[in-house]
């Protein structure tokens, strides 16, 4: 019964009700374009340090952090190699620079990353050789690096760093070519540390300090499932390093969290509205339906068969709404233009329709209670 | 004849202690198969509340009602909403009919609430609905229909399940007079045919020319019962119970004194 009244009053007020699932549809392309877009900035600021085979990140103390203001010398890698418990430690340095072409084409910026040649850091290939030896002037370059710069292993590249006050020039080998890792809004390639060390761009002067300085230390552990208590071990074997696990890391790449937190609060705010637009529109057809609901009570509908009715009416029009929505952002995102950084994943898709399909019966909520304390007494115009 | 409804010093009280409103106060009847009734009385006289009473919508505060030999009082709300369906018909004197459904699907709700959509069921409101005249409108919408179409829809309705009383409120409050007199006729034949109980409220009295009793109503009580007819077809001209009173010696007028004999006396003109 419940579901012939509900169907039956949708088929014949179809205008009016697809009006309210376009409304939904609205609501599910901005929310899935809103879940995109943080996705996609997300990864593009990330995803060097999410694929890292790495279980912890070692900063300088006292910098928050913040990989670009970390310093670790050679000797604190001696050291922590020393550590027991700790399966390999990997240096990482982290700079930009730009690809530069002699034939005319746009210069690229990428992300320069400097590791050591087999340890973590070091990015597994997918085409071609790793980097050959600490100081072979090899490139691995990323997928993105690859697609922008139709670059092929074997080609010879040219980067430019700004060294002082002036433009230095470096030819690096590719010698293969990893997934995409981009680093900070960039694609990466990646160098071996004393290649990077020379290549990087530098000021004027420098400390005079002569051991090879890295960012980061990546350090993998014998076993994983001890990141506490190996993190506390190696914070008192080491002075002056500061250790976190691969999300809080991310968590602390410069304006990571304000900007997915940005991004998580319009979400959250656009099914909020979704909510009470909803809540809203139902409330309002079910107080112009008062003396129809009390009829039909009168006439020996139970308040069950009402409360299914309304709930079902809601459950149909959020799910075609949130239907025409999905399929309506699937087919913008296929004529959006490459390089903006929308990332349709399944678990955020997921999350995003899961939540979109809650905010029709959430907002129905008042109405169904309101369909609910209807008296059937109005139906022959008393109250109780 | 045997009885199909019957009240037991069924009393309503609105409000509580000494602000309270006694609505109905005390009344016993009982309304037999095939009998249509009129309830009249003026705006106040507690014949909507008798009435919601009688169809299972308000429980009395005190007394008892029976129809079909189970007392409503004792239900609760689950199965007063399923005895509404099963054992009551019920046509309103506005928003009858399901405005998304059209005519037969309208009467057809009662059978599909009462799981009895099959093939008899089916024809059954088919036939019922072209007896009324409505053949070629079976699948119009409500607001395709004139007011008297659509009151003859929730008639057909009201039959359709073959319920034990029929209850009917105000039917010519929204209809001319011809139409009235059409709608109300109908619905007395049909319910004389199919052997129901009947029971119309109305303050027209005017339409009681088709029943076979009028119980007056004033102050919540029952003043007088009419059932001869002779005096109800005058009651029914004159619209005056004192008319009605004075139409001839040798046929004295059977009125049933429940309480308030004196308002014999004055000339109750219901709320016309």
């Amino acid at each position: 019964m419940s579901f012939y009244l509900a169907t039956k009053e949708i088929w014949r007020n179809r205008g009016r009700f697809l009006l309210f699932s376009l409304v939904i549809a609205l609501i599910t392309t901005l929310v899935l374009f809103i879940a995109a877009l943080a996705g996609g900035l997300a990864t593009a600021n990330k995803q060097f340090i999410e694929k890292l085979d790495a279980d912890l990140l070692v900063y300088q103390e006292n910098v928050d952090l913040q990989a670009t203001s970390s310093r670790l010398g050679s000797a604190k890698l001696r050291e922590l190699r020393r550590v027991a418990g700790i399966a390999e430690v990997g240096p990482l340095a982290f700079s930009t620079s730009t690809i530069v072409f002699g034939d005319g084409r746009q210069p690229i910026d990428v992300a320069l990353i400097g590791v050591e040649p087999g340890k973590p850091g070091d990015p597994p290939r997918i085409a071609g050789e790793g980097l050959r030896s600490k100081r072979s002037k090899d490139v691995i370059i990323d997928q993105p690096t690859a697609q922008k710069s139709n670059l092929n292993i074997g080609d010879r590249i040219t980067i430019k760093s700004i060294q002082g006050t002036k433009e230095e020039f470096f030819s690096l080998t590719v010698t293969g070519i990893t997934d995409e890792r981009q680093y900070f809004f960039q694609p990466s390639i990646i160098v071996p540390l004393s290649v990077w060390d020379n290549v990087r761009p530098q000021p004027a002067i420098e400390s005079g300090d002569k051991q090879l300085i890295s960012n980061v230390i990546a350090v993998k552990l014998q076993n994983p499932a001890e990141i506490s208590a190996m993190s506390q071990m190696m914070a008192a074997s080491v002075a002056g390093i500061e250790i976190a696990d691969k999300a809080t890391a991310i968590q602390n790449i410069p304006g990571y969290s304000a900007q997915q937190s940005t991004l998580n609060t319009q979400q959250i705010f656009t099914l909020l509205i979704g909510v009470l637009v909803l809540g809203g529109f139902f409330q309002i057809q079910t107080l112009q339906k008062v003396a129809q609901i009390g009829m039909l009570k009168a006439i020996g509908n139970d308040n069950r068969t009402i409360a299914i009715a309304a709930l079902l009416q809601i459950i149909i029009v959020t799910l075609i709404g949130v239907g025409i929505g999905g399929a309506g952002t699937m087919l913008l995102a296929l004529g959006l233009p490459a390089g903006i950084p929308i990332i349709f994943s399944g678990a955020t898709v997921a999350i995003a329709i899961a939540a979109l399909l809650l905010i029709g019966p959430l907002g129905g909520l008042v109405s169904i209670r309101l369909a609910l304390k209807i008296d059937p007494l109005t139906a022959i115009g008393l109250s109780s | 004849m045997n009885t199909v409804l019957r009240t037991q010093d069924v009393t309503k009280l609105y409000g509580k202690g000494s602000t309270s409103i006694v609505a109905v106060d005390q009344v016993s009847l009982q309304i037999e198969r095939g009998e249509f009734v009129a309830l009249v009385g003026p705006s106040g006289s507690g014949k909507t509340t008798m009435l919601a009473m009688l169809a299972a919508l308000l429980s009395p505060t005190s007394g008892a009602i029976f129809i079909d030999g189970q007392d409503l009082s004792q239900m609760k709300e689950k199965e007063r909403a399923r005895f509404r369906g099963q054992k009551i018909g019920f046509t309103f004197q506005a928003n009858n009919l399901v405005p998304y459904l059209s005519a037969l699907e309208n009467v057809e709700l009662m059978l599909r609430l009462n799981k009895e959509l099959d093939k008899s069921g089916k024809a059954r409101a088919r036939e019922l609905l072209v007896r009324l005249g409505l053949e070629e409108r079976l699948n119009n919408l409500p607001n395709q229909l004139s007011g008297g179409q659509q009151q003859r829809v929730a008639i057909a309705r009201a039959l359709v399940h073959r319920p034990e009383v029929v209850l009917v409120d105000e039917p010519t409050a929204s209809l001319d007079t011809e139409r009235a007199y059409q709608v109300v006729e109908t619905f007395s034949n049909l319910i004389h045919e199919q052997d129901r109980a009947g029971i119309m409220v109305t303050h027209d009295l005017r339409m009681t020319r088709y029943v076979d009793k009028v119980i007056h109503m004033l102050d919540g009580k029952i003043t007088n019962i009419l059932t001869d007819r002779q005096q109800i077809e005058i009651l029914a001209k004159t619209s005056s119970f004192q008319a009605a009173e004075n139409s001839g010696e040798s046929l004295p007028l059977e009125f049933i004194f429940h309480s308030q004999p004196d308002s014999l006396s004055q000339p109750v003109i219901a709320a016309v």
